[in-house]
């Protein structure tokens, strides 16, 4: 057992956290709120030349040959400030399911430029009846010849709005909600008959509403196997969850940090207000439930690799119903002690509270985790070891 | 990062929990299979048995008699016990005055008193608390007067000092010198049971158990080598033991039986015929309480790692009382809920409540002193808000 970061860890982290705050201030954010993209393509680029756009990926493709736990402690830093590249969408979501279902030539062709940072991609998934589960789909790939032809509906496709390249889900064989029967398909996002409505989300990012109609790919297109893409798709979806701790973690130490330096600068009553006892645990609180999200998201980067998937399911849903739990009380209670000034778009701490619902809720909500949670295996063993 | 136990680590997880099988006498295991509360002579029993293993103080230094494990295995040695539901030692002798001993006491001391710990053949209780000086410890009273023969002279009197009544020495805060600060001219005692003038009275605790007791002292005559380092210096003694063994106060072995209990218990309760671990409700309660527990599991893991390094204790180790005391009461308040009217039962005859569950009522009573013993949560607040977060204070 042993959480101490490597040499070359340790570097990645000093590097990312100098990163956010250099290159992305929170101001970055602010003010990319009404740029159509919302993101820089150039930024981009640099986080591709520091290598961290490939640190999952092999070094042959272009890559760092690293795990997640590497891309956590990326995530974690550029939550700090909330930077918004396309992270996730990118490198995690689609990154993650190329690399896991495509052929040599696949991954080379869309993971070696994303390596790069000259693409960005997204993974539309999601549906309006969907929810979070990603084998509920009705989007349908129906074999025509050589090729298929899609057709559906994907909402809030993270990045869809400015991706180079979508992975689409659609279901080629089975009936809603078996994960068979699930294929993958990489699309451009040019192709005719995909059309992307870029919408605005809460936390200052834009995103898609994509419709599909009768679009033609042919097996290029294909990512493994015809209908065998469900279990890739629920992995990406999970990493997206311990992504989404990871960066909330970020958040949690940024606000708890902001609200404690407030509560040892603002007076009332001829006093800091950081000397009221009511304040300080509360503050306490704040710390508490920091480090617990933080010790429960470490534990879904370490199994989000693993070949177990009840061993990475029990430990993503725990600590994304964690992240839940304490992420909303934490980003609260930074508003709650800020006062008056919290509620307002001009301070910050309201920028990592809309962050932190977008997270909150994506890529599986508490009660979906919590079901889920409930439901494997691992929640029924050695319960006949007590009497 | 890794966060599995090393084979030989898990070869020692093997090795304990195959001794706890076998060493583990029928009257023992039978009350630790419904978590019972163990009798003086049998918590004694199992004393002597992990003392004869050479188990009995793992974190105590090899010098001192113990068995030079390391942060892990110490843990390890820890948890299981506790899952096992074996008998919960006392801690004053081996988990609190054995170790400030080491740290402050004379070697006269440590020779005199330190073996008998080890084998149980003295217990210790402990004399902290006063009627007016809880959570404000400094504001003691018992007074310790120098009678200018190599003596203090202790009037007052000490309460919640737990098990006094099976307590063969008390180890004392008393004053010394009432003048200056009132952390200044307090000094750390320890007392014979023995002496006149000293008498436990013990009283019930909410759990229908006598592990209450309060001291008093009348005139009872301690010579002054009994005072453990410097006179008025008590109050730095005192502190010294809030640092110890950080890694097993957030009691992870016992949440984790109460929740496979929890489980168990919910399994085999029907509610229209169907299990209750079967309902939706009751199963996202479970669940929610089970994620609250691994993340506290996880930050004790993190603790432990880094101490197995030798790192100082970070941030994580100082949240680990406050929440796994919570979790352990949640647990008890849980299984409780999944009872139903059993849950209202209070020590009848066999065969009033399936037996397995008979102790649960008398626990989720007992267990509020979770969060009151050892520093209620508050004051950890309070500690934590000052040392951690460096807020200002009045």
């Amino acid at each position: 057992m042993n959480f101490d970061l490597s040499q070359d860890q340790k570097l990645l982290v000093d590097t990312a956290a100098a990163f956010a705050k250099r290159e992305s201030p929170i101001a970055r954010l602010r003010s990319m709120r009404e740029d159509p993209v919302g993101y820089s393509r150039g930024v981009w680029k640099q986080m591709g030349e520091l290598g961290w756009l490939g640190i999952l990926l092999p070094e042959s493709l272009g890559g760092f040959g690293g795990g997640f736990q590497d891309a956590a402690l990326i995530l974690e830093k550029l939550g700090t400030t909330l930077v918004p590249e396309p992270y996730v969408a990118s490198v995690i979501l689609a990154g993650s399911t190329i690399l896991a279902l495509g052929t040599d030539e696949q991954r080379a062709r869309w993971l070696q430029p994303l390596a790069a940072g000259d693409v960005t991609l997204a993974l539309a998934y999601a549906e309006r009846e969907s929810r979070f589960n990603p084998a509920a789909i009705a989007t349908v790939a129906q074999k025509s010849g050589a090729a298929y032809r899609l057709s559906g509906e994907k909402v809030f496709v993270l990045n869809g709005h400015a991706a180079d390249a979508l992975v689409v889900s659609a279901r080629t064989s089975g009936s809603r909600g078996d994960r068979d029967g699930v294929s993958a398909f990489v699309l451009d996002a040019k192709t005719p008959g995909l059309s992307v409505r870029s919408i605005k989300t809460m936390d200052g990012h834009h995103a898609a509403m994509i419709t599909l109609q009768d679009v033609e790919a042919d097996a290029s297109r294909l990512l493994g196997p015809a209908g065998g893409a469900g279990g890739a798709l629920e992995r990406a979806v999970d990493l997206g969850a311990a992504a989404a701790c990871a960066e909330g973690v970020g958040i949690m130490q940024t606000v708890l940090a902001m609200t404690r330096d407030y509560l040892c600068t603002r007076e009332q009553f001829g006093v800091k207000i950081g000397t009221f006892q009511a304040l300080q645990h509360r503050c306490v609180d704040m710390f508490i439930e920091t480090e617990l999200a933080r010790s429960a998201s470490m534990w879904a980067s370490i199994k989000a690799d693993d070949a177990d998937d009840v061993e990475r399911k029990t430990a993503i849903s725990a600590a994304k119903v964690q992240l839940a739990t304490s992420g909303k009380f934490v980003t609260q209670q930074a508003i709650q002690l800020h006062g008056g000034i919290g509620v307002t778009d001009e301070h910050d701490v309201g920028l990592y509270f809309k962050r932190m619902h977008v997270l909150n809720t994506l890529f599986g909500d508490e009660e979906y985790h919590l079901t889920r949670f409930a439901s494997l295996p691992s929640f029924r063993a050695g319960i006949d070891a007590i009497p | 990062m890794d966060m599995s136990f090393t084979p030989e680590h898990l070869a020692f997880r093997d090795q304990v929990r195959a001794w706890i099988r076998s060493a583990m006498p029928p009257h023992i295991r039978a009350k630790a299979d419904v978590d019972g509360a163990f009798e003086q002579g049998e918590v004694m029993e199992w004393h002597k048995l992990l003392f004869r293993k050479g188990w009995i103080a793992p974190h105590w230094p090899k010098e001192h008699g113990g068995p030079g494990l390391d942060a892990t295995s110490r843990f390890i040695l820890t948890e299981e016990l506790e899952l096992a539901g074996t008998p919960h030692l006392s801690p004053f002798g081996l988990s609190m005055v054995g170790p400030l001993l080491m740290q402050f006491g004379s070697d006269a001391q440590k020779k005199r008193f330190l073996p008998k710990i080890l084998s149980g053949e003295e217990v210790w209780c402990q004399g902290y608390s006063e009627p007016n000086a809880g959570s404000d410890l400094a504001s003691l009273k018992l007074r310790a007067e120098d009678d200018g023969k190599g003596h203090f002279v202790l009037n007052g009197q000490k309460t919640w000092t737990t098990y006094a009544q099976y307590a063969d020495w008390i180890f004392c805060l008393a004053r010394t010198d009432p003048g200056g600060r009132k952390q200044e001219g307090i000094s750390f005692i320890l007392v014979d049971m023995k002496t006149p003038g000293v008498t436990a009275k013990p009283f019930l605790t909410t759990g229908g158990t006598p592990a209450f007791s309060e001291t008093f002292f009348e005139n009872a005559v301690v010579p002054h080598e009994n005072v453990v380092g410097p006179l008025n210096g008590g109050w730095t003694v005192a502190k010294a033991l809030l640092g110890h063994e950080r890694t097993v106060i957030a009691a992870v072995g016992q949440s984790a039986r109460q929740l496979r209990r929890i489980k168990r218990i919910a399994a085999d309760t029907l509610s229209n015929g169907k299990p209750l671990l079967d309902d939706p409700g009751f199963r996202a309660k479970i669940a929610r309480l089970e994620v609250k527990f691994r993340a506290v599991q996880m930050a004790n893991y993190r603790a432990l790692a880094s101490a197995q390094l030798g790192h100082a204790p970070g941030p994580e180790a100082s949240i680990l009382k406050i929440r796994g005391s919570e979790i352990l009461q949640q647990s008890l308040e849980l299984a409780m809920e999944i009872m139903g009217h059993d849950s209202l039962a209070w020590f009848n005859e066999p065969g009033v409540i399936p037996a397995p569950e008979q102790w649960v009522a008398s626990a989720f009573n007992y267990t509020r002193a979770t969060t009151i013993y050892g520093g209620t949560n508050e004051i950890q607040k309070n500690v934590i808000a000052k040392l951690i977060l460096s807020l200002p204070s009045r």
